[in-house]
This record gives C-alpha cells, structure tokens and sequence, in this order.
C-alpha cells in the first residue's frame, strides 16, 4: 500500500452532491478514481489535476479548493498576480483597463501579469538548452498537470524536464523583491495568483521540486470573472475606480505564452507543441520508445488550447485565443507603450537576483504503474493480473467500479478488489450456483450504493 | 512468464505497440528506469526492423525477477551477411521506409549497444531470429 501521499489536491470529491454517475472515472486519463459505495474515490497519488474528471461532473460535486477571498486582507500590500488569459475571459467591449480597475475595487493595491515573468525564463531556457541539449527532448515545466503526468505515467522522462520556475513563481520572486526594496515589510505583502486551473493551485500548494513558495494564495479565476463581469453589468464604467495605467503591459509573445506554441515558438531547434492531456500522452508514449528522438523541445499542456482551455476558466476557449492573438496584434501594431518599457528595465535590474533563483530541485519520478515495489512480488500480481484477464471479458463496462477489466484485474492483485465485483462473473457464478441472486445484488450495493436500486425489495 | 506479440510486416502504423505494452510490463514489475529506457530502445529498434524487413513476426517474451528474454522471429528474406548488418550505416531499407525515418542502418548496432545481450541468426529466403536479452538486477 502507498503509505506516502505525494501531492497535493486542489480537487475535492463531495461526497454528499456525488450520485456515483461514474462520468468522471470513465474520463479520468490516470486511472485514479474508483467507485464505491455509490461514491467516486480517488486514489490521491495517481491523480495529476487535470481536472477531467471535474469537466465531467454532471452534479457539480467536484470542486476546486481556494482561499477565503477575504484572506487578501491580512496583508498591507495585496498583489492579484494574473495571467493573461484572465483578460481573454471578457467580451470585446470589456477593456483591459476596466478589469483592472474592478480587480483594485475588490481591494487589490497592485495587480501584476505573470507573463512578465517569460522574459527572464526565456533566456534562461535558451541558455539551459545548450547546456543541457544531449538530454532530448528537453520539456517544459510550465503545466504543473503535466510535470505530474510525467512523475506517475513516464517517470524515465523526469530527467528531460527543464528545471527552471515557471514564470507565475518568477513574477511573484520579482514583485516581492521589489516591494521590499520599495520600503515593504515581507510579511505585509500578500500575493495571490488568479488561477485558471486546480494544477496550479496544487502546485502553489505544494511546489513541484522546490520547498515553499513565494504565493501565499490562490483565487479561482471563475470567481473573479464573476466578480469583475457583475460589477461591470451593474454599471459601473470607471467613475470609482482608481487610476491605472490605460496600457497594455505585455510584450505580445509575453502575451501568448500560455497559449500553444506559446513556448515552442520562442525555443531554438526543433521544437513541438502538444496540447491536451490524451494528446501529451500519446506522443510521451512514443517519446518514451525513443521515437522521434531528435526533438529538441517540447512543449506540452494538459488542456485543449492551453491554459484558455484551463477548468476555472468561464470564457470559450476558442474565444479566448482569439481575443488574446488580437490584442498581441494590436501591441505589434502600434509602438511599445510606456509603462511597458518601465516594467521592462525594473525587471532587467533584477535580472540577476532572478536567475540565481531560477532553478528548482530534481523533479523526482512518483511511479504508480508497479504492481509491488519488490520485483518478487510484483511478478506474482502480474500473473494473477493475467490470471483474472483470462476469466473477465474485456468489454470494459465500467459495473465493477473499476474504469476497465484491466484495472480491475489490477485492483483485485492489490486487494482493493474482489472478482466477483465482475457483473459478468456475477451471472457466471451464479449459474453455477456458487453465488446467490441476493449476495450478488449485495455486490452491487456494495459498488453502487443501496439508493441505485430503489426500495423494491428482492 | 511468458507473452507474445504478433507483428505485421509492412504496417508501421502498429510499430512500437509491442514494445509499449513490453514497457508497461517492466514498469509494473519496478523496474530500474535505467533498463526500462535501454530495453525499450532496443525492442522498438527490433520491431521496427521486422515491420521494414519481413513479412511477418511474432515478439516472445520470457521474464523473471533475473532478466527479461525478448525474442524476435520473422518470416522474410533473412540477412545474407549478418556482420555487415551489424555495421552502423548499412542499411537494405527501401527509400520508402528510410522516408518515414525508419532503417537508417542505425538498427542491430543500436540494438547490441542498448542490450545486455544480443543474438542473432538469419537463414536467408525464410527468416530472422533476433534474441534481446537483459539482465534485471
Ligand atoms: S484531476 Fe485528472 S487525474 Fe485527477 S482524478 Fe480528475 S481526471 Fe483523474
Ligand atoms: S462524475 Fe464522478 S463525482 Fe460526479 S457525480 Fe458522477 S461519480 Fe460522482
Ligand atoms: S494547460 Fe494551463 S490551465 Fe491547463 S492544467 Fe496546464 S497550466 Fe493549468
């Protein structure tokens, strides 16, 4: 049994709202979660936080954890770190400037995009690549479900993982450093990340190869899109609000870096974008073979579109491209704004500060693929996996509450499982006269829970 | 324990799933990442030679705790010469497969590189037998 619980979750399963539908087991791209009495189960070590399983949900009784939005004011200073999908959230005729301002309205005293981050991890990138450039393909850790993916599914590509911060953890390293040259006390400052997906939170929570975290909090992005989109039906069209720059801040690849290609087009030699998570593992799979070795870079998202496609987000994600290439057109098409250009040369006065906190520890490999640690052991589940194989039917119908026969089969090596949870060998059995009709409908409540089967008594 | 893997020659589409499901195998048993990647390498360079190569070909696969034995047999035209197979570069690939980035003659001395083991024989006009074997402790 894993005793040790690697990761943290930012999805909760609730088990009262939960009507044990299975949608999400079906869906769920690491085998985690299992049904039983009536109730979805995760298995919290295979699960990456991709957030499948909470698209799913039919019932809404899968929810993201966040922080109370009233925690914000515990701190003096109150730093809203956004990324700019969060500006691709709102209809045209919502003005970057207008959701600025509701942000400081909430009570937010500096709002900082987390892109601004990208210029000092480009380089850096670059720069590791050559270093590391025997190691193909390097990959990106910029998606945290995808970092984790890797730990559990492809553990012997932990090692082609570029060990450098996400830009989210560069910004809020700038912006803390800077507030604290500015004259801030470092406990005043609070900084909270606008998150457009559970990954992220999990990774604020418990940082994928580093210790702490420079973020002290995360808020949902759906939430603040709530927020910002009823203040602005109600009217309010800048007569409260507090004065901010009028101006785009971000270099439009900055803009796009968090959508696909984002990354891969910045990044020399031969390099790729792969988005969505079914999709990342395919290709991982053959990556993994050896296939196609002599890529260089790979970039790779857990959601469709990148992070427009994030499970927090309210806007359409294909909207949200969209609004997003636009306005990077429109920074292209006219000159670099002014405050741009101060952002610009603050952060290049830290550039070093950052790079030495640049790196992070050895991401290191959470297999959940062996059957048992001891090789011994292992193979003698194996067996019995291929054992209880033979016997089941491979349709994969999911009535065992296992998502395959395969996975059952496993369950059932572990002892998590008993065959007879198999419908078909149910009948089997049963024409046999090893098992009773009553015994094998107790079987069923056993998965399914008593409510599926009504008050007819049998 | 024992597993086949059938293998159809011509059909590149399918190359690799043997090896995938020879991966998911070590995987499950914890085994060092280290002979995974090497096994791997090695079978898929060998599957890949079947598919280019034969007409057909079965993978079988014996493991235990020591040392996993992969066994490639096909029917297809053999190698008449099995030490110039073995030098890097010489390739009897047809343009087609070299096309699609298969049979640049890196195959068998990849293959001898990345196994702890390798035997091979060839009758030619009926077939090739390659033996991959790797120790797991
Ligand atoms: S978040 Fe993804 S990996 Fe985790 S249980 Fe849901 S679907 Fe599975
Ligand atoms: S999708 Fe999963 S969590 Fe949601 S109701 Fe169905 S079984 Fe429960
Ligand atoms: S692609 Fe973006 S939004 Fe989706 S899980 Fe990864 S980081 Fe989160």
């Amino acid at each position: 049994m894993m005793a040790v619980k690697y990761f943290h979750h930012a999805l909760k399963f609730r088990k009262e709202v939960c009507i044990g539908c299975s949608h999400c087991m079906n869906v769920c791209p690491t085998q985690a979660i299992r049904i039983h009495g009536g109730k979805a189960e995760l298995t919290d070590n295979r699960c990456v936080d991709c957030g499948k399983c909470y698209r799913a949900c039919p019932v809404g009784a899968i929810i993201v954890e966040q922080d109370d939005f009233s925690r914000i004011f515990e701190f003096e200073h109150r730093v809203a770190l956004i990324p700019n999908v969060l500006m691709g959230q709102f209809p045209e005729q919502v003005s970057i400037n207008q959701i600025r301002s509701v942000l400081h309205e909430l009570g937010f005293t500096h709002i900082f995009e987390v892109e601004h981050g990208t210029r000092v991890l480009e380089g850096a990138m670059k720069q590791y690549m050559e270093q590391h450039g025997r190691k193909k393909p390097l990959i990106s850790t910029f998606c945290p479900a995808v970092v984790r993916l890797i730990q559990v599914r492809f553990p012997g590509l932990t090692d082609n993982l570029i060990l450098l911060k996400p830009p989210l953890d560069i910004a809020a390293t700038y912006f803390r450093k800077k507030l604290i040259d500015e004259g801030a006390k470092s406990k005043e400052i609070g900084m909270f990340y606008i998150t457009p997906c559970a990954a992220k939170i999990a990774a604020v929570k418990s940082p994928v190869g580093d210790d702490t975290s420079d973020i002290d909090g995360v808020i949902n992005m759906d939430f603040i899109f709530n927020k910002v989109y009823t203040s602005m039906k109600q009217g309010h069209k800048g007569k409260n609000f507090c004065q901010v720059p009028s101006l785009y801040t971000l270099q439009p690849e900055e803009m796009l870096w968090s959508l696909t290609e984002g990354e891969s087009s910045r990044m020399p030699g031969r390099s790729l974008a792969i988005d969505e998570i079914n999709n990342v593992i395919e290709f991982l799979e053959k990556i993994e073979n050896g296939e196609n070795a002599d890529i260089d870079f790979l970039e790779l998202r857990a959601c469709d579109q990148s992070c427009a496609g994030g499970i927090l987000t309210s806007g359409n994600r294909f909207f949200t491209v969209e609004r997003l290439r636009n306005q990077a057109r429109e920074v292209e098409m006219e000159n670099l704004p002014h405050y741009h250009q101060e952002v610009d040369e603050s952060m290049e006065s830290y550039r070093g500060f950052l790079m030495e906190n640049i790196g992070v520890k050895k991401v290191l490999p959470r297999s959940m693929e062996k059957l048992d640690e001891d090789m011994k052991q292992a193979l003698l589940k194996m067996q019995m996996v291929r054992d209880i194989m033979a016997l089941l039917p491979s349709v994969d119908c999911g009535l065992c509450g296992s998502p395959t026969c395969n996975a059952l089969a496993q369950d059932i090596a572990q002892g998590r499982a008993e065959i007879t949870h198999c419908i078909f060998i149910q009948k089997k059995y049963e024409q046999k006269d090893w098992l009773n009709s009553k015994d094998s409908m107790e079987i069923l409540k056993e998965i399914w829970g008593e409510e599926k089967f009504g008050s007819q008594k049998n | 324990m024992h597993f086949e893997y059938s293998i159809e020659g011509g059909n590149f589409s399918r190359a690799g799933y043997a090896s995938s499901e020879i991966k998911k195998l070590l995987k499950q048993l914890n085994v060092d990442m280290g002979i995974i990647k090497r096994t791997v390498v090695a079978c898929y360079e060998a599957e890949v030679n079947v598919v280019a190569h034969a007409y057909s070909g079965t993978i079988y696969v014996d493991l235990n705790t020591d040392l996993i034995r992969i066994r490639l047999q096909d029917e297809g035209p053999g190698i008449p010469d099995i030490d110039q197979a073995m030098q890097e570069g010489f390739s009897t690939a047809s343009s087609k497969v070299r096309e699609m980035g298969f049979g640049a003659g890196m195959g068998l001395p990849n293959i001898k590189k990345n196994a702890d083991k390798m035997e091979i024989s060839s009758e030619v006009g009926k077939g090739t037998t390659l033996e991959i074997t790797m120790f797991l402790q």
